[in-house]
């Protein structure tokens, strides 16, 4: 409250004017029991104005809310540093209708194999989700289903993912297709309950993992890397190196696309041009994604000198951003609702406005009695503002409540995809204050423009 | 009526007048749009999926250790199924109507054909699929034990011996009508498939409002494999009418009685799928409905407050011409023709907003394009919602004596 009072003071010392020999502060103060004496006045007039409000922040900082949580940046140290390339490996007759840009989101084990061996960039991970049969010590307990990723070690890294105890496997796991696991912190807790399980022994369907690490509380939402599963949802509970699931021929849950004639088998899905791996790639300046840019290029023209492609090379680079935007992570169905909400706002503070109007003329004559006692249309105007204000603070206090009313019926209302981490914060509390404050009192301008435009003469003769 | 005096008071509060006729427009705009959705998401979620979905449960299955004998366990858990009480029939499958995850196939009708004819999702299912899901066989025959095959899993490129469409899918390969012996191409990796049955109805399994599978909703296949898989797979149970809750509680135990070496995931009635597939869609009509009752309530609130100021600033003016012999009914008749004046003039504006807004809309989210009956209903609902709410003002001025016009303000 004091940061609002002083703020709109100074505002009025640069342009007091007339106002003169009268200090600020207790000027405001002055307007301030004013303007809630007017407000007083005609309950219902000011009920009316505030519910306007309140319901109109309510319904759009709802929607705020849940476009804010779903639209934001799920790794914002490094969302510029990691890509995601793409490169055509079907020809460009082959994409279906979903694919404008020709271009599938996945690429195949062929590019994944290539790019990894290439090492062009200072990170980077195929990767792929398997579900795995987790089999518990206890041989009474019966095995339960588990979201294992396989990947390469530079994904820890690459993604922020920060450890509790012990740490990524080597690189040389990877190429030894070692029987290792990194596992979550929530898994630990499972299998371990919680203690240091480093070196320690975990069963998927027949075969022992060594834990090499657990993870620490980590979330990434949206899940950019592998948006085919659950992006809000639970995901990887588990991980391990991408060569070993290879080797076990451990089959991929996701979305996998095949254009041209596959061969049977896991062999020939590999010789495959299917799409159904992830790739990532870390590059820390803009001078590497360039060159990276140019090296996929490079490798796409390699495979027409090859004969794998017979059209030119046609690949993208996308940051996560980009990557989060090209994928439409934010349904449609937010932005009706952002849109919705925002008219319904417009239309509440429309609402206000004419309540307002109403409000203010039919003090005219009041305002008359205080023109002609030597206010000046400044101090008129000042002291209508500051009652709009007021109105715009009540109805933002309420709009709050109701927004997180929104928010739990939301919750309830709708699945994870929609609502995922949707909660107010202090940055949602600050817009939704600020935005009720700002849209009334601007609002309010025109009601208090024509209250400063009061003829006292003309008044006073009507009384 | 007179429109003359009424128009030359809305000149002396234009302001106000512009403000109700615009809060009008962009509430009749919002309104219709949001019906429109209404509707559409509710026609959406109650599209049927051509099974006996108030008999029929999923139970996801998942065998533990790569087990080589994946087949006869699958067999052996089917007869298990078949065998309880309460049972009609059972079958294994790699997917089923709204589980939003399955494998598609284009179809092609000559060999040499570049662009597919019709899109097709698979269901993978032996001679039980139809019984299983409880389908409606409408023409053909349905799969006999020899035409079914082992197909270990989706890197298993091997051809079906014949295939079961649907009848939508039918139609649209073959519109002469006779599907039920003709082959296509696409389904196998080489040569032609017959068509050997024609079912009612069989939905993909996506549903998502404008997602991929709205193009192709009905066009399922039916292939005659038993999925191998050590990945998860479903099997489909279609209980007696009463039955279903006995046989959801009593089927997973009666297959880890089989065998403990596996995984049973989510086991639910496809009515439970139903509500969890459309969850988003009901929950979006809710909101929707809520936002378009309080845009009412507030624009309906907004035109009485205004009114009523206007009612209280001219109670001399009215008591004049109540004192100079117009009715109560005039008075009351005077402000209705007011308000319809303001509600007409924000019902045309809105009606075209609504237009504009739903163009915008099929552009940028694939909407579908608002049928026009729904902006008159709105602009009909609007008008409506203004004669009501100005009613209690019109009343309250109608109530000022005629003697007021002989005292002074």
């Amino acid at each position: 409250m004091a940061g609002f009072e002083s703020s709109v003071n100074s505002a009025r010392v640069g342009n007091a004017g007339r106002v003169g020999a009268a200090v600020p502060s207790s000027m405001f103060t002055y307007y301030f029991r004013l303007g809630l004496r007017s407000l007083r006045r005609n309950m219902v007039l000011t009920g009316l104005m505030i519910a306007a409000i309140a319901v109109g922040i309510g319904a759009c900082m709802t929607a705020l809310t849940v476009f804010r949580a779903m639209s934001g940046d799920p790794i914002p140290q490094k969302s510029a540093q990691l890509f995601a390339p793409q490169l055509d490996n079907w020809g460009p007759d082959q994409h279906n209708s979903g694919s404008p840009d020709r271009l599938e989101p996945q690429l195949s084990y062929t590019d994944v194999l290539g790019l990894m061996k290439a090492h062009a960039a200072k990170r980077q991970t195929g990767m792929y989700a398997t579900r795995q049969a987790l089999r518990p010590a206890n041989p009474a307990q019966k095995p339960s289903k588990v979201f294992v990723r396989a990947a390469f070690t530079d994904f820890f890294p690459m993604f922020d993912a920060p450890f509790k105890y012990g740490g990524p496997w080597s690189a040389s796991d990877d190429e030894a297709r070692a029987a290792v696991v990194v596992i979550t912190h929530d898994m630990n807790d499972k299998l371990f309950g919680g203690a240091n399980s480093v070196g320690k022994s975990i069963r998927l369907d027949n075969e022992p993992y060594t834990v090499s690490g657990v993870l620490d509380d980590w979330r990434l939402l949206p899940r950019f890397y592998d948006l085919a599963i659950r992006p809000f949802g639970d995901g990887d509970a588990i991980f391990m190196p991408f060569t070993r699931a290879i080797d076990k021929h451990m089959g991929n849950v996701g979305s996998t696309d095949c254009k041209s004639d596959a061969e049977p088998g896991w062999d020939g899905r590999l010789r495959s041009d299917c799409v159904w791996l992830q790739f990532w790639v870390e590059l820390s300046t803009e001078a590497d994604a360039r060159r990276y840019r140019a090296f996929l290029n490079n490798y796409a023209a390699e495979q027409q000198n090859l004969g794998r492609f017979h059209w030119p090379p046609h690949t993208q680079l996308r940051d996560v951003r980009q990557w989060l935007h090209y994928r439409h992570v934010v349904p449609s169905e937010v932005r009706i609702l952002i849109l919705v909400s925002f008219g319904f706002l417009l239309v509440c503070l429309m609402n206000a406005m004419g309540l307002m109007l109403a409000k203010i003329m039919g003090r005219a004559g009041d305002i008359g009695v205080r023109r002609a006692l030597g206010a000046s249309r400044r101090a008129i105007f000042a002291q209508c503002l500051i009652e709009t204000g007021v109105v715009g603070l009540a109805g933002g206090l309420f709009g709050l409540l109701l927004t997180a009313l929104g928010l739990w019926a939301a919750r309830s209302l709708l699945t994870k995809e929609f609502v995922a981490l949707a909660h107010l914060d202090w940055t949602d509390t600050g817009i939704a204050v600020l935005l009720a404050v700002g849209a009334t009192v601007l609002a309010g301008l025109y009601p208090t423009w024509r209250a400063a435009h009061v003829q006292p003469a003309w008044q006073l003769k009507a009384q | 009526m007179e429109f003359g005096p009424i128009m030359s008071a809305m000149r002396r509060n234009k302001v106000g007048a512009i403000l109700i006729a615009v809060q009008m427009a962009i509430t009749l705009a919002i309104l219709c749009n949001a019906l429109f959705i209404i509707e559409q998401r509710v026609a959406l979620s109650k599209r049927p999926t051509g099974a006996d979905e108030a008999n029929v449960f999923i139970m996801d299955n998942q065998w533990v250790g790569n087990p080589p004998d994946v087949s006869a366990r699958l067999q052996g858990d089917l007869a298990a199924l078949r065998s309880l009480a309460g049972v009609q029939d059972a079958f294994a499958s790699n997917s089923f109507p709204m589980s939003g995850g399955g494998s598609t196939e284009g179809i092609k009708l000559h060999p040499d054909q570049k662009d597919q004819t019709a899109l097709t999702a698979l269901y993978f299912g032996d001679e039980h699929a139809i019984a299983g899901f409880g389908l409606k066989l409408v023409a053909g025959r349905n799969f006999n034990s020899g035409d079914v095959a082992d197909k270990l899993g989706y890197t298993d490129l091997k051809g079906p011996t014949g295939i079961i469409i649907t009848r939508v899918l039918a139609d649209k390969l073959f519109p002469g009508g006779n599907a039920v012996g003709q082959s296509v191409y696409g389904v196998a990796p080489a040569g032609p498939t017959p068509i050997i049955g024609i079912v009612d109805r069989l939905q993909v399994p996506w549903i998502s409002a404008g997602g991929w599978g709205s193009k192709f909703n009905d066009s399922s296949i039916i292939e005659p494999f038993n999925f191998i898989s050590v990945y998860p797979y479903h099997y489909i149970v279609h209980t007696q009418p009463g039955q279903m809750s006995a046989v959801l509680k009593a089927a997973p135990k009666k297959l880890f009685d089989i065998s403990r070496e596996r995984v049973i995931g989510k086991t639910q009635a496809m009515t439970a799928a139903r509500a969890d597939a459309y969850k988003d869609d009901k929950g979006l009509v809710v909101i929707l409905a809520v936002v378009c009752a309080s845009l009412l309530a507030v624009t309906s609130f907004g035109i009485v407050g205004l009114t009523s100021y206007w009612v209280a600033q001219r109670r001399r003016q009215i008591g004049i011409r109540r004192a100079l012999g117009a009715t109560r009914n005039a008075i009351i008749q005077y402000f209705q023709t007011e308000n319809l004046l303001i509600a007409g003039a924000g019902a045309a504006i809105g009606v075209a907003l609504a237009l504009s807004l739903n163009l915008w809309m099929v552009n940028a989210f694939a909407m579908q394009r608002l049928n026009t009956s729904y902006a008159l209903i709105g602009a009909i609902v609007v008008l409506l919602l203004g004669q009501a709410a100005v009613l209690w003002p019109a009343l309250k001025a109608a109530s000022i004596p005629p003697a007021l016009a002989t005292r002074a303000a």
